[in-house]
């Protein structure tokens, strides 16, 4: 537990000290402090925030995440070398680097709110800030799996980006194409299921439930506010999330400890 | 004094001077708690035609007062006529010119079998009903069968929580030439409801947190409202069914919520829209069958979809208009360009030039975005809303549109905000 610990901690510093996590931070900070500084107060710029989170959080995660991991096998396998169990290792490597990210985005979102928020505003900033950090552990997992995966780091990258894009983009277009080949059937449930699948759509959704623009979302809306006002719906969908966090990490960790480096 | 203000003066002392056959000259009753008079309803059937009812301040516990003379009734520092929960107040039955102004009427009953309200007209013409305050009334002012009628300056707030348990702020049935003008409705199903009402005018009210409608309009043909503001009611204002409908520089505001519209047209014919603005509804305007509408110069700002013309309107001419920071502008499910023209609007969304500096845009505005289109095919598409994909799908669309309809487009979109 001990090793662990500093493992997380030499991570955390690690990440902190290179110029991607100030970058990311004043990153953060400038963009949401420029949309609110140019808007109308947060709840308006909501929607925009909540944009840019779903947009750079995952893609930051994941190509910095896959980055640390190539840079740091060398230093991995010095590690390695020593009385440490491997899954102590990759795990507290992983905790570093996804707390390190959130810390970054959290303390960036934060600021601003600090400067130009209300306290009316808190519900959706606290809601903001759950949905960014889970995302950046969901994608820090993910990076991580595919690094350990994949040996060559063109195909690692280029594989982590698409899992991005998929999440993103490619992921919508085909629920979209499946809304439209299913057009003549009941669709509430299955819509439903669908945006929890991926969580991407579940973290815009449960912003976007919360922003004025719900009552834009009309019957499917309600569908949706139903399922998530519900104990069971906040449950699934938090499982759903954790799943997505632990599927990946687990996956990895297990490659990782049986990987003959 | 000109001699137009003298012969009016002559005319007056004449009309009054006329039924001096029958009595010499109307009287004043007076009911206060010290008067001669202390219930309003024992000094109404004392009065002859043409007296006056003069009320003093103080509660009244009293319902069912039906006036059945021509006289008028005056609350004198502001009486409150409470009935307790128990029928209505006032009755104006079969009698013309009957005036009630001045008073605080509260706690009407509310019945599932009868409508009662605290002011009811029936079959009476040249009534006036003004400067009242109604609380907690099922119905306020219930208009029916009678022509030239005032409603005017009457504040009408309600406690109503469900539909089917509440009445109308003001309610007119089978009304002609009435005028609604200056009044505050508040708190009831609907804020102004008409059926069967002609050549009427609804000026100057505030309609405002109603369960169902603003104003709701049924089988009611020229009649004009304007510069009236509907806001926050749970479904906006309704006009259906009518023709010859003015609505003019009217306030249509924050009506959102899954089924709330600013302004919803179903079956509305030779009607115009102008100097209307219309903001923050989850739908600007939904129209549904309408044929031969003259919208200019209104704004919309910050709706969800600004206007929503379905496949069934024809000949609804779109000029003018501002449309300013709408999620979507136009929205259409019909496959048919139909004869509605869009032209010379403002469109901030408008990504095109102006070389020839003629203050209209060179390239067509498209204001039906792929996004609002594909929803009209499938509606559950909504959760992708604000996705990273529908937003690249409308830059690609913008680029080369294929999918988008060409047929509704603005030729000579604005370059500037209109102004008048």
């Amino acid at each position: 537990m001990n090793n662990s610990l500093k493992i997380i901690k030499y991570t955390f510093y690690d990440t902190l000290r290179s110029w991607w996590a100030i970058l990311y931070f004043m990153f953060f900070l400038l963009v949401t402090g420029g949309l609110l500084y140019f808007s109308a107060g947060f709840t308006h710029s909501v929607a925009s925030i909540l944009n840019i989170i779903l947009f750079i959080v995952p893609l930051v995660s994941i190509v910095f995440g896959i980055m640390y991991y190539y840079n740091s096998r060398e230093f991995a396998l010095l590690l390695m070398a020593q009385p440490l169990r491997r899954r102590q290792l990759f795990l507290g490597q992983y905790l570093g680097l996804a707390g390190s990210l959130s810390l970054s985005f959290l303390a960036g979102i934060g600021l601003v709110f600090l400067l130009f928020g209300s306290m009316e505003a808190i519900g959706l900033l606290l809601m903001l800030m759950f949905a960014g950090t889970v995302l950046s552990f969901i994608f820090t997992a993910v990076a991580l799996w595919v690094g350990v995966q994949y040996e060559d780091r063109t195909k690692g990258f280029g594989i982590a980006i698409l899992i991005w894009l998929f999440a993103l983009v490619i992921y919508d277009g085909l629920f979209l194409a499946f809304l439209f080949v299913f057009e003549e059937y009941p669709l509430e449930k299955a819509a439903t299921g669908f945006s929890i699948l991926n969580p991407v759509d579940l973290a815009r959704i449960m912003v976007m439930l919360r922003l004025e623009s719900a009552a834009l979302l009309g019957f499917t809306g309600a569908v949706f506010n139903k399922f998530f006002g519900t104990v069971s719906g906040i449950a699934v969908s938090g499982f759903a999330m954790l799943l997505w966090v632990f599927l990946p990490l687990q996956s990895f960790l297990r490659k990782a400890g049986n990987k003959d480096f | 004094m000109n001699s137009f203000g003298y012969h009016i003066i002559l005319l007056l002392f004449t009309a009054l001077s006329l039924p001096a056959g029958n009595f010499a000259f109307a009287k004043d009753l007076e009911v206060c708690n010290t008067c001669a008079w202390t219930s309003i309803k024992q000094a109404v059937e004392a009065a002859e035609e043409g007296d006056r009812i003069l009320v003093r301040s103080g509660i009244y516990y009293e319902n069912s007062i039906t006036i059945n003379k021509k006289i008028s009734l005056s609350g004198k520092g502001n009486p409150v006529i409470d009935a307790g929960k128990m029928n209505g107040i006032f009755t104006i039955d079969k009698t013309d010119s009957v005036l009630i102004e001045g008073f605080i009427l509260r706690n009407v009953e509310v019945s599932y079998r009868k409508d009662f309200a605290a002011i009811k007209v029936f079959r009476s013409n040249y009534c006036i009903i003004r400067n009242n305050s109604i609380e907690n009334a099922f119905f306020g002012i219930q208009l029916e069968k009678s022509d030239y009628t005032s409603v005017l300056e009457n504040k009408v707030v309600g406690e109503a929580i469900k539909e089917a348990s509440s009445g109308n702020a003001i309610h007119l049935w089978y009304c002609n030439n009435a005028s609604i003008e200056g009044n505050y409705l508040q708190g009831h199903r609907d804020g102004i409801y008409f059926e069967f009402v002609s050549s009427s005018v609804i000026r100057n009210n505030r309609s405002t947190g109603n369960l169902r409608y603003g104003l709701h309009f049924m089988f009611s043909d020229n009649n004009l409202y304007q510069e009236n503001t509907f806001s926050k009611n749970g479904a906006g204002v309704a006009v259906m069914y009518s023709k010859g409908i003015e609505m003019t520089g009217n306030l249509f505001s924050d009506n959102w919520g899954a089924a709330a519209y600013g302004l919803l047209l179903k079956d509305i014919t030779d009607s115009s829209i102008r100097r209307n603005t219309f903001s923050g509804n989850t739908i600007g305007v939904h129209a549904e069958g309408s044929n031969r509408l003259q919208v200019e110069q209104n704004t919309w700002t910050r709706n969800g979809w600004a206007f929503k013309i379905m496949g069934s309107c024809d000949e609804v001419k779109i000029t003018e208009n501002n449309f300013i920071s709408n999620t979507f502008e136009v929205s259409s499910g019909a496959a048919r360009a139909g004869s509605n023209v869009f032209d010379g609007n403002y469109w901030s969304s408008y990504t095109g030039y102006d070389l020839d500096k003629d203050g209209s845009g060179d390239v067509p505005h498209r204001p039906v975005k792929l996004f609002s289109y594909l929803l009209e095919k499938s509606p559950h598409a909504i959760v992708l809303l604000r996705s990273m994909f529908t937003d690249l799908l409308e830059l690609a669309e913008k680029v080369t549109p294929v999918l988008t309809p060409e047929f509704i487009k603005d030729e000579n979109p604005s370059i500037k905000i209109i102004k008048w």
